[in-house]
């Protein structure tokens, strides 16, 4: 009975933790632009499936993980150059578009250039799971828990510490006002991009020794991180911790103690019902309207 | 001026009488073989190594004197998986290029979009696709080579009724084959007296089953465990069915046997079970066995021409063409109502997908026996007996 339990929260887990890094991604551009970057889940793809070409290609994966976030890192640049910086005076739905756009692309590369199979990366641990009170839990999951708390204070230093973060905090509240103040608000912009592309690339590589890798991973992946950063608050490091958690919980307890059958309707509920209640998320800052 | 107009006119005359003259005779001197298969698109794991095939074997065939003393001329579209396509190519396969018969149709999708036209022009067409709606209920010209999933879902519950078990539980995908391969399985277990007491499933692109694992596990009683699917679904059950530890016997369906199976589920298959196709243990069979020759000779022909594995879905492909070629000589022609009159009656052609044994009620002709049960052993693929 309790082991039951202990089971299906552990699955929980591994799937929350997983959604919960994706999240963080989201929240850098939002941040600095208001703008979801559904391409989140293309930089994930890019960090996952450049580990394993590289790797084939013989590269040690010391080195081939590194190398597959740095180019996810140039990606995430071009992006913002070629893609969202010539919009410059678009509206923010337009913007949103562009990278929807960005995400097909980048998909459509990876699967003419990288192939459509699908390809696993070994656990970062030698023991895959370790059994507590009956039920076992996935080393991995512990990895990527380990490494979203990090993100997280890591982002929080960054916004409230550093001069950058606070520049990138400016820009997102008013842009002309932070120009005028001497801030390059395209260059922040495009810094956002980069870092978000960084996290994004670091989270597909966590998370690909649990989901396993391919072209159109992201597809998924992004879509779940996307609900968990709304419920979580968009634009919340710690909110969207929250989100995947809760998001990843209330599957596995659906699956666990309901019907399978009905698992993938959870997250919609829970975001209509989080919507209807509390339109910023759990921890979004209220919106103040200026008329 | 005028003799050069004159010359020309000359020239025009013998060139038009040599056109008209070659058309008919080409098409009198070769046995012309229509073909639509997915070589691009999201089908081209099926519909590459089955084009591949095609040529490979229509080559081999014209450097040994073709068929009946005739040439074989292979007619090729590329549908890239898409079903409105084949339509439109299966029609000009039966108007424009007036082919002496079809194969092809790398995807369901593909073949149900073609069958009306090709069931109205009256052509022999074999079909490379596996769902049983093809053939079930019988349709006069249509015939296919893989088998349906209802013969894997019967071999695993044979192989599982040998083994003493009567209770299991089933997980499978929501996807089409998972769908597909769940109901068979409910209809077909009772007639193997096993009982099927826990029923869960998993979204083709979720990434923990462990859950649904649980489950099934605490249900009392459960003897076996049987994931029915295709695709990196399968890979994620077996690895999470490792990290449980559940220690059941373990089925997997022919759905995912392939070495990248393997590598994608890597340590976590060990032991597990599911039936498939002798090409994949083409050479741990032993030579007695009836297809060995067959199997080899095909494995052997293909990776020395292309460079690459040996796949099953080439393999349906190769079946459908020997099928083809023993019916016209069967027939002693291309006359298309003798040709299907010959398929119809094919008794024991061994291919490499399994014997076929053609009737007017199966126009599939193989038996859950065409399946081998494979258990995973050291990583590899080992025969059960």
């Amino acid at each position: 009975m309790f082991s039951e339990f202990f089971q299906f929260t552990f699955s929980g887990i591994t799937l929350g933790a997983i959604y919960a890094l994706v999240a963080l991604g989201f929240t850098l551009i939002y941040n600095a632009s208001h703008v979801i970057n559904f391409a989140q889940g293309e930089f994930l793809m890019i960090g996952g499936m450049g580990t394993v070409v590289l790797m084939d290609a013989g590269v040690p994966i010391y080195f081939a993980i590194p190398l597959a976030i740095a180019m996810a890192g140039v990606a995430g640049i071009l992006l913002h150059r070629l893609a969202i910086a010539p919009a410059k005076n678009a509206d923010v739905v337009t913007l949103i578009i562009i990278t929807i756009g960005a995400s097909i692309f980048l998909r459509g590369l990876a699967q003419v250039f990288w192939g459509k199979e699908y390809h696993a990366l070994p656990n970062f641990s030698a023991t895959e799971s370790i059994s507590l009170g009956g039920a076992t839990l996935l080393t991995q999951s512990l990895w990527i828990l380990g490494i979203a708390a990090v993100l997280v204070t890591a982002l929080g230093l960054f916004f409230t510490r550093t001069a950058l973060g606070k520049a990138l905090l400016a820009t997102s509240m008013n842009k002309d006002a932070a120009s005028l103040m001497g801030i390059k608000t395209s260059a922040i912009l495009m810094m956002a991009f980069g870092i978000s592309a960084v996290i994004g690339a670091a989270a597909g590589v966590i998370v690909a020794p649990i989901t396993l890798t391919s072209y159109d991973i992201g597809i998924m992946l992004g879509l779940k991180g996307f609900i968990a950063a709304a419920i979580g608050g968009l634009g919340s490091s710690t909110g969207a911790i929250l989100g995947g958690l809760l998001l990843g919980l209330a599957e596995a307890y659906t699956a666990g103690y309901i019907s399978s059958d009905y698992k993938d309707a959870v997250p919609f509920v829970i975001i209509l019902a989080i919507l209807f209640f509390l339109p910023n998320g759990l921890l979004g800052s209220r919106a103040v309207e200026r008329v | 001026m005028k003799r050069t107009l004159k010359q020309l006119a000359a020239g025009a005359v013998t060139a038009l009488g040599l056109t008209l003259a070659t058309v008919p005779a080409q098409a009198a001197d070769t046995i012309r073989i229509g073909s639509f298969l997915s070589v691009t698109g999201p089908a081209s794991f099926l519909g590459d190594p089955e084009l591949k095939t095609l040529e490979l074997y229509i080559d081999k065939i014209n450097e040994r004197g073709g068929v009946l003393g005739k040439q074989l001329e292979l007619i090729h579209y590329d549908d890239a998986g898409d079903a409105s396509k084949a339509r439109t190519f299966a029609n000009r396969l039966l108007r424009q290029d007036r082919v002496d018969l079809i194969v092809g149709g790398s995807t369901t999708g593909a073949t149900m979009a073609a069958v009306p036209l090709i069931q109205q022009a009256g052509v022999p067409f074999i079909s490379l696709a596996g769902a049983e709606t093809i053939t079930t209920p019988v349709k006069k010209w249509v015939f296919k080579t893989p088998q349906s999933d209802r013969q894997a879902a019967r071999r695993i519950l044979m192989d599982m009724e040998e083994r003493g078990l009567t209770k299991i539980g089933l997980i499978s995908g929501t996807g089409g084959f998972g769908a597909s391969g769940r109901n068979v399985t409910k209809e077909e277990a009772g007639n193997f007296g096993i009982e099927i007491v826990a029923d869960e499933t998993y979204n083709p692109k979720d990434t923990d089953t462990t859950a649904q694992l649980t489950r099934i596990r605490n249900t009392d009683g459960v003897q076996a465990i049987l994931n029915f699917d295709f695709g990196q679904g399968p890979a994620i059950v077996t690895r999470n069915y490792a990290q449980l530890g559940i220690d059941l016997p373990f089925y997997q369906s022919h759905g995912v046997a392939s070495d990248s199976f393997l590598e994608l589920a890597g340590d976590a298959a060990e032991g597990l079970r599911l039936p498939a196709s002798a090409l994949l243990v083409a050479d741990k069979l032993p030579e007695s066995d009836p297809q060995y020759e067959v199997l080899n000779r095909y494995k052997s022909d293909y990776e020395s021409r292309y460079d690459e594995s040996v796949s099953t879905f080439g393999a349906y492909a190769y079946d459908g063409l020997q099928l083809a070629i023993q019916a016209i000589n069967k027939a002693g022609g291309t006359d298309k109502a003798k040709v299907r009159d010959a398929l119809e009656s094919i008794d024991g052609a061994v291919g490499v997908t399994g014997t076929y044994r053609m009737s007017a009620e199966d126009h599939m002709g193989l038996d859950a026996e065409s399946f081998r049960i494979l258990q995973v052993e050291d990583g590899d693929w080992a025969l059960t007996e």
